[in-house]
């Protein structure tokens, strides 16, 4: 699979990080959800974030995108640095693809529809040029004879694949994934990671947070282990699964790994 | 040991008990299924006996229709009037002015068949180009109204605006009131879930202080209190601020039908549209309130159905909608004594309206289940 989506912008830039997020700190109320996170993502690179729940790794990546807002430190996302300012916010956001547990799709249009919404009304895209886009995105995604049902009528591996779809509509230069499959039966895992793996066999910049590890031991420059809000550890797969360095990353391999 | 295997032996189907099924054991189980409810069935079927025929006898059977003044039915006491309601039904649906000019009765009587051709695919499903129906409701409708009931333009006579009344007078509040309130209260709810904590306090305030308002109270502070606000010179139009007080008032309760709509909504659909870098309005009028207004309707068309009843309450300051239009006529020195008859046919009217929309509410909600149990 070749898409190209990924734009050439991606392809000819130098090796200077696409996300720099330093000295990050966010809290809920009184609660420290992230501390001192510092992390940079270069282009093309896959990194897959992982821990256990409640460790931070959906708030890192919301904050990203700023779903969610952070309190100190800054996030650099292709040059721009993530303020209050919404016109940014909204230019940032446009550029970064997201995909969430339990996909978000709008019920109330067709498959065709969610993908061009948002061409159509934040890219000014004329809806022809927005239609073909989608379709051809949607055959990337295998699902292109479904365009014109609901999201209601699909089933969840069929709607996971089209909320890929509908994020690459947008043509970002990072995709960000959360928790892709964790509402998927068995079965259904499989087709979406596929999906995935495709995507990442692209040039597509990832962050993915994820318990799938037979994904992340594939595709992932990095993985990031995350606990309490901190990222514990990080290395390329290899190291990573075969020689943890911290004890808590040994037990949360052991937790997933044998079970 | 040997293995058994069983066989599966599908038995065939059979017709439930007959004691449970027919007419008979419906009437068994609804009606005489204990001493208590035998007592009420043979109660109710009594009092039916008592006063159904009758009212059948007097409303229809030896009710009075033909002639055009009060002796035909002063001759026939034991029957309705309904000649009352003949002779004055232009005063009764239109008012005063196309009541003493009944030369110009076509205008509203075209006014409200335009509202009625577009209104019929409107309310029916798979009919194309309904939002361009929609927006002409909207928009170029009230224009049509103004045009043809008011006057004015084309050589057309200007019906004063303190002649009106009757249905017409109730038609055009309800419309009025309805149409305005609607973008007004959908702001206001989106005001009330606002993250800016002024926009919110303002919405919040608003819609508590007009919903804990009675109607007839802020219809009399429009006729009395309204003015003082303004340079002695500017004169309002008596209509028109009934108008303006049904509206603030109904913008309330609608903004609060919206909301519980809004509510039903997922966080997760905001969180997506965000994420496409989709702005405020964009979200909202593209994601979110499509889905939530679907949800709504049947309680925004309960406020409707309440303020359509409401419009009566215009004669706190000398209109005379259909109710009271009716009382009116039926106080006349020709009419004296024929009230039951007006306010029946107020009534009925009433009702039509009434029932009409809460069955268009009903049919929508069934259709909203069998959408989600399609999902």
């Amino acid at each position: 699979m070749n898409i190209t989506v990924a734009s050439e912008k991606t392809m000819t830039s130098e090796t200077h990080p696409i996300i720099t997020i330093s000295n990050l700190n966010k809290w809920y109320g009184k609660f420290h959800a992230l501390k001192d996170i510092n992390l940079d993502v270069n282009k093309t690179e896959k990194i897959v974030i992982c821990g256990p729940s409640g460790s931070g790794k959906s708030t890192l990546i919301r904050c990203i995108n700023r779903l969610e807002v952070h309190q100190e430190g800054s996030i650099i996302v292709d040059g721009t640095e993530l303020t209050d300012d919404v016109k940014q916010i909204n230019e940032i956001r446009s550029d970064v693809g997201m995909v969430f547990q339990h996909f978000n799709l709008f019920p109330h249009l067709t498959v065709l529809e969610n993908c061009t919404l948002a061409p159509i009304w934040v890219r000014k895209k004329p809806k022809i040029e927005a239609d073909e886009l989608a379709m051809e995105l949607l055959k990337k995604v295998r699902i292109p004879e479904q365009s014109q049902k609901y999201p209601g009528q699909l089933s969840g591996g069929q709607q996971q694949r089209v909320a890929i779809a509908r994020a690459l509509c947008m043509q970002p230069r990072v995709m960000l994934f959360d928790e892709p499959t964790s509402a998927l039966d068995p079965e259904m895992i499989k087709e979406v990671l596929e999906t995935m793996i495709e995507l990442a066999d692209s040039g597509m910049t990832m962050l993915v947070v994820t318990h799938e590890m037979g994904f992340a031991n594939k595709v992932a420059d990095r993985v990031i282990f995350m606990d309490e809000g901190q990222i514990v550890e990080q290395n390329n797969p290899e190291n990573f699964f075969s020689n943890p360095k911290s004890e808590r990353t040994k037990l949360f391999l052991s937790q997933i790994l044998n079970h | 040991m040997a293995k058994q295997i069983e066989t599966f032996v599908r038995l065939p189907d059979r017709n439930p008990p007959s004691s449970t099924i027919g007419f008979i054991s419906w009437l068994r189980q609804n009606l005489f299924s204990s001493v208590t409810n035998t007592l009420t069935t043979i109660l109710f079927c009594y009092l039916f006996y008592l006063y159904i025929p009758p009212f059948i006898e007097w409303a229809i059977i030896n009710a009075n229709i033909s002639g055009s003044d009060r002796s035909v039915c002063d001759a026939n006491k034991a029957g309705a009037c309904w000649t009352f309601i003949k002779v004055r039904l232009d005063q009764i649906l239109f008012g005063l002015y196309f009541a003493s000019n009944p030369e110009q009765t076509w205008r509203p009587i075209l006014a409200l068949s335009i509202f009625t051709i577009i209104l019929i695919p409107l309310v029916m499903e798979n009919i194309p180009f309904k939002k361009w129906l929609l927006l002409f409701m909207l928009f170029i409708y009230p224009l049509i109204f103004i045009v043809l009931v008011y006057g004015g333009f084309f050589g057309i006579p200007v019906s004063n605006t303190t002649q009106w009344g009757g249905f017409l007078l109730t038609f055009a509040l309800a419309f009025v009131g309805i149409v305005l309130a609607l973008p007004l209260g959908i702001l206001l709810a989106l005001g009330r879930r606002s993250e800016m904590a002024i926009i919110k306090a303002l919405s919040v305030t608003y819609i508590e202080f007009w919903r804990g308002t009675p109607l007839i109270t802020i219809l009399f502070m429009a006729s009395v209190m309204l003015p003082l606000f303004f340079p002695s010179g500017v004169e309002f139009d008596k209509v028109v601020r009934a108008m303006i007080g049904i509206t603030l008032f109904q913008s309330a309760y609608t903004a609060e039908a919206v909301r519980g709509g809004l509510q039903a909504i997922d966080r997760g659909q905001t969180e997506a549209s965000m994420a496409l870098g989709m702005g405020y309005w964009r979200r909202n009028v593209l994601v979110v309130l499509p889905q939530a207004l679907k949800i709504s309707i049947p309680s925004i068309v309960n406020t409707f159905i309440a303020l359509f009843k409401d419009t009566s309450l215009v004669s706190i300051i000398g209109l005379l909608d259909l109710l009271n239009m009716s009382q009116t006529a039926s106080r006349s020195l020709d009419w004296n004594g024929y009230d039951i008859e007006g306010y029946l046919f107020a009534g009925f009217i009433f009702w039509i309206f009434c029932y009409g929309m809460s069955s268009y509410s009903q049919k929508l909600e069934r259709k909203l289940d069998t959408d989600r149990r399609a999902e």
